[in-house]
């Protein structure tokens, strides 16, 4: 309930991946590998429970991170019920509600699994759950390429903070944060390792991915 | 990038951009809403001093599809015939607030000059037989749709080289991105300056096609011709106009391309336009993609 970080000091994230990233010294691993992994199996499961059994159920992971976790998803409902789950990925990018505070970003893929999305429970799949503007965005494009029977979010990080009224289905792990802090996810997919790290806020000119 | 201009002013890593965020665009053209909401609020005005089906309507659509407003504006039918400049045109545009403004326009520079008289980002959709970089985008695009890539491939440009706007930008884009151009047209009708040009010439097209994966061939622009370029049209479609027999002569894997308007049984046999091999309508497709990707970029972020 009380989702206090823990202070495990000693989970300084696998020595083999080198992190390489700015800041990488001073952010605090706050889930590790193995954490990341109960977390997602617990979530398919949590998925399956509330879907009895996620027969339509279509898994749409927003890009770039939460397309992975979407896969992963995938891979464990089927392992768990035997069935594969349709799963995609959702860009964004033409609905944010900010795209004239920056220079024109590039686009990510969506991928819509060929069963479409009409009459489906779509789950949408991000890694951080912030200010909730991601997932408005990702309900406007939703709507324009069909019609779910029901949308449910499921997030790896929740740290807080909504501008919107907007809340998830399936959280990995509640983050309390302060928002001089940023929280940053790595998947073995994209940056050679799995881990979500806690470090000191990065400027934010335009808020350069504000979830 | 601020304004389309030139395809010269593009670098690789920019003009890669334009193709794989018209690549996402594209599936946009495939749903049942095919709209984004991306440029709302903002107003595109379509500035056409020159004849255009295809690229006037083809940016209409383009900027609609990212719902902008969009104002067209031909010189036939309003102040420019009771003669205004281009540059009291510009302002007046400029004074009802245009974000963006493509131009078409018969002398070359004329893209130029105007982004420097107003605030909103120019796109060149093709001044006089300067440049035309939308088009030359789109048939990068096509390209690297139906064989996978740019970068290494053999392309034939064919026909008038002097009045094509399409064939410079394709020149310089297509050197950009790896592509290895050469040019074929009659002496006559090569620019005094092609030497300076990133590109290959030949005057024999048969010997050309051998070794080539795409074969772009270009209209005899007849409306800007004050000279004789060539003895009878028939002879020119003899010695450069791609049929059946030449068409056989190219690699099983080319591609015919065309920028439109073309001209069946000049510069190609309508067996040979209506072939598989023939990108024309997919180009047309590709356009609308192509420039919602640039109207995007150049007006959707900051």
């Amino acid at each position: 309930m009380c989702a206090r970080k823990r202070a495990e000091s000693d989970a300084e994230a696998s020595p083999a991946a080198d992190p390489t990233a700015p800041g990488a010294q001073t952010a605090r691993t706050v889930l590790d590998g193995p954490e990341i992994q109960r977390a997602l199996t617990r979530i398919a499961h949590e998925v399956l429970e509330r879907t009895k059994g996620a027969h339509d159920v279509t898994l749409l992971g927003i890009p770039s991170r939460g397309v992975p976790l979407a896969r992963r998803l995938a891979e464990r409902v089927e392992q768990v019920e035997g069935r594969a789950v349709p799963w995609g990925s959702l860009d964004i990018t033409m609905y944010r509600d900010d795209l004239r505070l920056a220079p024109a970003r590039a686009l990510g893929r969506t991928e819509i699994p060929p069963q479409g999305v009409d009459g489906r429970v779509v789950v949408l799949v991000d890694d951080v759950l912030f200010s909730g503007r991601t997932v408005r965005a990702a309900l406007d494009a939703l709507n324009d390429i069909g019609r779910p029977r029901a949308v449910q979010l499921a997030i790896l990080v929740d740290r807080g903070h909504r501008e919107l009224p907007i809340r998830a289905d399936y959280v990995g792990k509640n983050l309390p944060t302060s928002l001089r802090e940023s929280v940053d996810v790595r998947l073995a997919e994209l940056d050679g390792r799995d881990a979500v790290l806690l470090g000191p806020a990065r400027p934010r000119p335009g808020e350069e991915d504000d979830r | 990038m601020r304004h389309l201009l030139s395809t010269g002013d593009l670098s690789r890593d920019e003009a890669t951009l334009v193709l794989d965020t018209a690549a996402e665009l594209a599936q946009v053209s495939g749903r049942s809403v095919k709209k984004l909401p991306t440029l709302r609020g903002r107003t595109v005005v379509n500035l056409f001093y020159e004849d255009s089906t295809r690229t006037r309507t083809s940016f209409e659509l383009a900027a609609k599809r990212l719902s902008a407003d969009v104002i067209n504006f031909s010189a036939k039918g309003s102040s420019v015939s009771k003669g205004e400049s281009l540059k009291d045109t510009a302002l007046t545009l400029q004074a009802m607030g245009a974000d963006g403004v493509v131009v078409r326009h018969p002398a070359s520079g004329a893209a130029h000059r105007l982004a420097g008289w107003v605030d909103g980002a120019v796109l060149n959709a093709g001044d006089g037989t300067h440049e035309h970089p939308t088009q030359a985008l789109l048939d990068a695009y096509t390209m690297r749709a139906r064989t996978g890539r740019v970068e290494g491939l053999r392309v034939a440009v064919v026909g008038d080289v002097l009045h094509s706007r399409v064939a410079r930008s394709n020149v310089l884009l297509l050197h950009t991105l790896g592509a290895e151009v050469t040019l074929v047209a009659p002496p006559t009708l090569m620019p005094v300056s092609v030497h300076t040009w990133p590109c290959a010439v030949s005057y024999d097209l048969d010997a050309v096609l051998p070794k080539t994966d795409v074969v772009m061939l270009l209209r005899v622009q007849a409306e800007r011709m004050q000279n004789a370029f060539f003895p009878t049209a028939r002879e020119y479609s003899r010695r450069y106009g791609l049929d059946r027999d030449r068409l056989a002569r190219l690699p099983d894997h080319a591609i015919v391309m065309h920028p439109g308007p073309m001209v069946r049984g000049m510069e190609i046999s309508a067996e040979v336009a209506d072939s598989a091999r023939s990108t024309i309508s997919e180009q047309v497709a590709n356009g609308v993609s192509v420039r919602m990707a640039a109207l995007y970029l150049l007006l959707g972020g900051s």
